[in-house]
Formats: structure tokens, C-alpha cells, sequence
């Protein structure tokens, strides 16, 4: 019998399953005279050695990884409420178009004359998008919601010294995901915090008193982490306007506003989209992403280079840029995760996007009122797509929202966002997102009650969970701790890193 | 929750041991139970000023990275190079083995203005 810390391996690495002379489909010899790469090939593109590739039947490769897909959990099986993240499922039609050959089998190397309808593509996406945001500026070239942040705090640096004028700070509250404040250190930026009020939203005076002729732009989540509308972004818009200084949205949450609510008219100077959060690119496993920048008119000199054109005779890529800030990632961005947003929106049109946001928080709201008897909400009343509990009542009987996130696994659901955002003790942030159906959000909301319940009759069963998972309780500071992320050939002295 | 006495503490749960004008300083039995098992400890080297109350290192758990604090104002002295290879020793030892740097003390007041450790557990009776 296994205990904790022994997960009990239910399928081997495939490299394992080699076994030497196993192969998928042998060819027919060729009938042409055979040329070795040696003759196809500049040298210095020839290994040394074979690569030592796993060698399995077809049958094998197929099983092995449909096989690895059951034991691990995604959005395609059951419900993902993972808070800040949106998984939301992603409609099948959206990957079947991206897969189209036209837009699968085309480089990017290929001449611009070559893909019009690529670029009409990308320039019809940025039509939407600049609709949706209310900015005129856009690029789509940065992959993650992250490097759209640099971008933008590049961009405000480059804004600043063109004017002459020396700024030093970024304003960040203390709810917001940690990329923002890591992004304004690697732009050389300090960081100043401010707190929230009680309410859950930014404290207004708080940042009355950090907006000061230092200022270079304020970075604020909206709705933000809590999942609660910062509903006096217009006075901070013109309290940092004032200043002049420049205000970003992180889109981070853009899944409750996506036509309902327009950045551009709340003030808001640039914005990032995560197009693999809410316009449907799936997401969890390291990407590809895709991430847009939309700025209003007088900062879009200052976009990443190529920039996307509209000319009499159709799109082109205007790389005459001076002012840009440079190019923040190869090529066009992930044209891919591009086509899958355009289908997405085109299918849903624009009565159906704001339907979706209004769903997403509906749904979010219906279960905050199922859950807040038996868990302590963050904060009181009405949330947006989000909301975070907190597991202080459950802690006090000796079970932590860490526990409580494993418990769930054995419900068959994802466990929540755990211990973010940092300003709520024991956070579970939870955020259904719209293509829950009521059934699927009442399972959920049965098994939370079902894990209070637990937490007062048997704590260590909810303590010892999950117990119902193809892999036990992991140790967690184990494998923090001793890094080892590749598979590696011991037998042969190999030292993968 | 074990508070040893002769220690004096900070609110934001660090603890200084006194040898004559140096003092060790750790995290407390409280801050390493909600911090979770810790993974990497971040500490300046020997040498550093540090500015009491003003962060001076950083402490990875599993959950989340936490800001260390200086107790007092002055210069560190020594590293515990043992938390490198064994960051656990944080939990299993918070008040000994645990130990992360030694400071040179700037001004004794600094030392003196620190809570008591009744007045510690008071705060923590208010925490909890």
C-alpha cells in the first residue's frame, strides 16, 4: 500500500516503454537511390551521435498518451475553477479553423504578398479588439499577459524620457498578480505599493497619496483580484492624468467586462488581453499564449516593431518604426492563437460576447451565495466573474485551504487558486467561469459543503486527501526543493538538466 | 505555541537572540507554521548594512515568498550557511538550528524597542 509521499506510478515515461527495433508504420524501400544527410546537409547541422529517441510501436505511442490524458485533469473532462486564470472551455470549431491548412501550413518568412488573408486575419482581430478595449493602438506580437506588462512599462519609460521629464515610480496595489511588480523592477522602475480598504477595492486615499511628479504609471486589475469592480477607476484615471502619468489595465480579468464595460472610456491610457484566457485558446500547460497590447493614439509610436497597416491595397507590416520600443518577440506573435480569437469572436458576434461576461458572472455570484454560509467570503455583496473565500473557520478545526484544494481532487474537480490574492488568510479563489451549466456548478458547490462538513466530523481525512487520485499527496517542498525536470538516462551516466 | 523567553521579537514574527553587541535573529514558531515547509532562504551576504524594520532577505515556502525584516539596524556579521543545502531546518528548528544571520548592532535601542515575548504572544493571541 502506498503512503503519502509514494505516488504509485501508473504509467511509465516513454522512454521506458522503448524497446530497441519497435516502430510505427516501415515504409516500402525506396526505389530511388538512397542520399545520406551527410549529402543534404551542411555539416554543422549533423549530430554526432543519434539523439536516442524512444522507440515504441504506434499502438504503444497512441496508448501511452491517451493513457497519460485520462490520468490528468483538464477543462475537457470537468469543471476548472482556477480564480485569475479564466479556464473556461474552449469551443472545438475555434481549433478546427486554426487548423485549417491556409493558416497551418504558412511561415512566417513567407513573403506578406504571399498570405493577405493571414494578415486580414490578424488586422480584422485587431478591429474587434480595439472596439472591445476603446484604444486605436494595438499589437499582437507579445505570447503571455506578462510580456504585454513589459512592453507597456517599456513603452511609459519611452513616453517619459521623449518628453524629458525623469519619473521613477509605478504604483501597483498590494492585490495584484506578482507580475506587476516584478515588471516594474526589470524596467528599473521602484515599486510603491497601496493597501486596500476594506471594502476589498484600492483605498482611494492611499493612492491620492502615492501619485506624486515621480509617478510614471499606475498598474491596476479591473475587476481586480478579488474579483470586485474598482468602481472609482474614473477618479484614479484623473488623478493620475493630473500628474502626468499614465494608467494601465492588467486584462488579467477581462472575462467579466469583455462588452460590457470599455477600458478606453474608464481612462485607462494601454491595456493588455490574454487572448489564451478569455478568447479561447486553451491554457495550463505552458502555453502557447497570446497577448495584446492595445494603447491609446499618442503611444502607439512606441509599439513593438512590426506593426500591422492598413493600405489601399490591403495589410502590410510598417517596420519603418523610430520611436518603437523594439521588438518584444519573434515574428507576428502566436498567429495561431490569433485565428482561434477572430473565430471565437465572429461565432458569438457581439450581443454574444457581452452575454458570455454576463454569464461568467452570474455564474460566479450563484455560487458565492451557495458557498459564504459554510465559508467565510473575503468580502460582502455582489462579485464580478470571481471571488475569493477564505478557510479561516476550516483552519481553526485543523484543516488549511490547502487541504481543502486537495480535497476537491477527489471530487473529480480542480482545485481553486490557493493563497493568492496574499492580503486574504487561507484564500480559495474561485471563478467558474460561463460555460459552467447549473448542474456542474452545484457538484462543485456540493463538494465544498460536503468538505466543511468533513472538516468538522473527520479533519484528517481532508487532511491525508487527495486519496481518490491516480497520484497521493505530492511533496510539494521535495520538489521545489530538488529540481529535476527532465528525464534522465542514469544507466548510460546521462545527466539530463 | 512555543515563545522562549529570554528571545525578543518583531511583530512581523522574526526573533533576536543578544551575544553582547550582536544578536542573532531567526523567524518564529508561528511564522514558519503559516509559512509552510520552506524552500529556499535569501539572505545577504556578511557584510550588508541593514536598516531595521527594512527588508533584508527573502523566504520561499510552497505557498509564497515572504520579506524578511531586520530586528535592528547595523551590520551582518555571519550567514547561516546551513540553510542553503537544508532550508528545512527553518521549520524543524525555527529558534536554534534555524537561525539566518547574525547583525553587529548599530544602537542598542533598536534591540530594547522590540516586544517581550509575553508581549509577543499577546499579539499572537490577537492573530489567531
Amino acid at each position: 500500500m502506498s503512503t503519502v509521499n509514494e505516488p504509485t506510478v501508473v504509467e511509465p515515461t516513454i522512454r521506458e516503454l522503448s524497446v530497441p527495433g519497435h516502430r510505427g508504420p516501415r515504409l516500402q524501400p525506396l526505389d530511388i537511390p538512397a542520399r545520406g544527410a551527410e549529402a543534404l546537409l551542411p555539416g554543422v547541422a549533423i549530430r554526432d551521435r543519434a539523439p536516442g529517441l524512444p522507440e515504441v510501436s504506434e499502438p504503444a505511442a497512441v496508448r501511452h498518451f491517451v493513457n497519460l490524458s485520462t490520468l490528468n485533469h483538464h477543462i475537457d473532462k470537468a469543471l476548472y475553477p482556477l480564480g485569475s486564470c479564466t479556464m473556461k472551455y474552449n469551443p472545438k470549431l475555434n481549433d478546427e479553423i486554426a487548423r485549417l491548412p491556409g493558416f497551418a501550413g504558412i511561415h512566417p518568412l513567407q513573403p506578406e504578398e504571399s498570405v493577405p488573408g493571414a494578415l486580414s486575419v490578424i488586422g480584422d482581430l485587431h478591429e474587434w479588439l480595439r472596439t472591445i478595449m476603446g484604444m486605436p493602438g494595438i499589437t499582437t506580437q507579445p505570447v503571455a499577459g506578462a510580456q504585454c506588462e513589459l512592453t507597456a512599462i517599456l513603452i511609459a519609460r519611452a513616453y517619459h524620457a521623449e518628453r524629458g521629464d525623469v519619473r521613477e515610480e509605478v504604483i501597483v496595489p498590494d492585490s495584484a498578480h506578482g507580475t506587476n511588480p516584478s515588471t516594474v523592477s526589470q524596467v528599473g522602475y521602484k515599486v510603491v505599493t497601496v493597501k486596500s480598504g476594506a471594502d476589498g477595492r484600492i483605498d482611494l486615499e492611499a493612492v491620492r497619496r502615492a501619485i506624486s511628479p515621480r509617478t510614471a504609471a499606475m498598474m491596476l486589475t479591473n475587476p481586480n483580484t478579488l474579483g470586485i469592480f474598482e468602481k472609482e477607476v474614473g477618479t484614479i484615471a484623473q488623478w493620475i492624468h493630473e500628474a502626468g502619468a499614465l494608467l494601465y489595465l492588467d486584462g488579467a480579468n477581462l472575462n467579466a467586462m469583455v462588452g460590457l464595460a470599455n477600458p478606453g472610456a474608464m481612462g485607462f491610457d494601454f491595456a493588455h488581453i490574454n487572448l489564451h484566457k478569455t478568447f479561447s485558446t486553451p491554457h495550463g500547460g505552458g502555453g502557447p499564449g497570446g497577448g495584446v497590447l492595445c494603447v491609446r493614439a499618442d503611444l502607439e509610436p512606441y509599439l513593438p516593431t512590426p506593426v500591422l497597416v492598413r493600405s489601399e491595397s490591403g495589410y502590410r507590416w510598417d517596420f519603418d518604426r523610430p520611436r518603437s520600443v523594439g521588438r518584444v518577440h519573434s515574428y507576428y506573435g502566436n498567429f495561431g492563437i490569433l485565428v482561434r480569437a477572430l473565430a471565437y469572436l465572429r461565432s458569438l458576434g457581439a450581443s454574444g460576447v457581452a452575454e458570455v461576461s454576463r454569464e461568467a458572472i452570474l455564474n460566479a455570484n450563484y455560487l458565492k451565495a451557495r458557498l459564504q454560509d459554510a465559508y467565510q467570503p473575503s468580502h460582502e455583496g455582489p462579485c464580478m466573474h470571481e471571488f475569493v473565500l477564505s478557510a479561516v473557520r476550516q483552519k481553526a478545526r485543523g484543516v488549511k485551504a490547502l487541504d481543502v484544494a486537495k480535497r476537491l481532487l477527489d471530487f473529480g474537480v480542480h482545485a481553486p487558486t490557493t493563497y493568492f490574492p496574499l492580503i486574504v488568510d487561507e484564500a480559495l479563489m474561485i471563478e467558474p467561469t460561463e460555460t459552467e451549466s447549473k448542474a456542474s456548478l452545484d457538484a462543485f458547490a456540493e463538494a465544498m459543503l460536503a468538505i466543511d462538513r468533513e472538516s468538522i466530523e473527520d479533519p484528517e481525512s481532508v487532511r491525508r486527501a487527495p486519496t481518490r487520485t491516480p497520484v497521493r499527496r505530492l511533496d510539494e517542498a521535495r520538489a521545489a526543493r530538488q529540481l529535476v525536470l527532465t528525464w534522465q538516462d542514469l544507466e548510460a551516466g546521462g545527466s539530463g538538466v | 505555541m512555543n515563545v522562549p523567553k529570554d528571545l525578543r521579537y518583531t511583530k512581523e514574527h522574526e526573533w533576536i537572540r543578544t551575544h553582547g553587541g550582536e544578536v542573532e535573529v531567526g523567524i518564529t514558531e508561528y511564522a514558519q507554521g503559516e509559512l509552510g515547509d520552506v524552500i529556499f532562504v535569501d539572505l545577504p551576504a556578511p557584510g550588508t548594512k541593514v536598516e531595521q524594520m527594512k527588508a533584508f532577505g527573502s523566504i520561499d515556502a510552497v505557498k509564497t515568498v515572504s520579506d524578511l525584516f531586520a530586528p535592528v539596524s547595523g551590520e551582518i556579521t555571519a550567514v547561516n550557511e546551513s540553510l542553503k543545502d537544508n532550508p528545512a531546518l527553518v521549520n524543524q528548528s525555527p529558534y536554534e538550528q534555524g537561525w539566518m544571520v547574525k547583525i553587529r548592532v548599530a544602537k542598542d535601542a533598536d534591540a530594547e524597542g522590540l516586544l517581550s515575548a509575553d508581549a509577543y504572544e499577546k499579539l499572537l493571541g490577537a492573530t489567531a
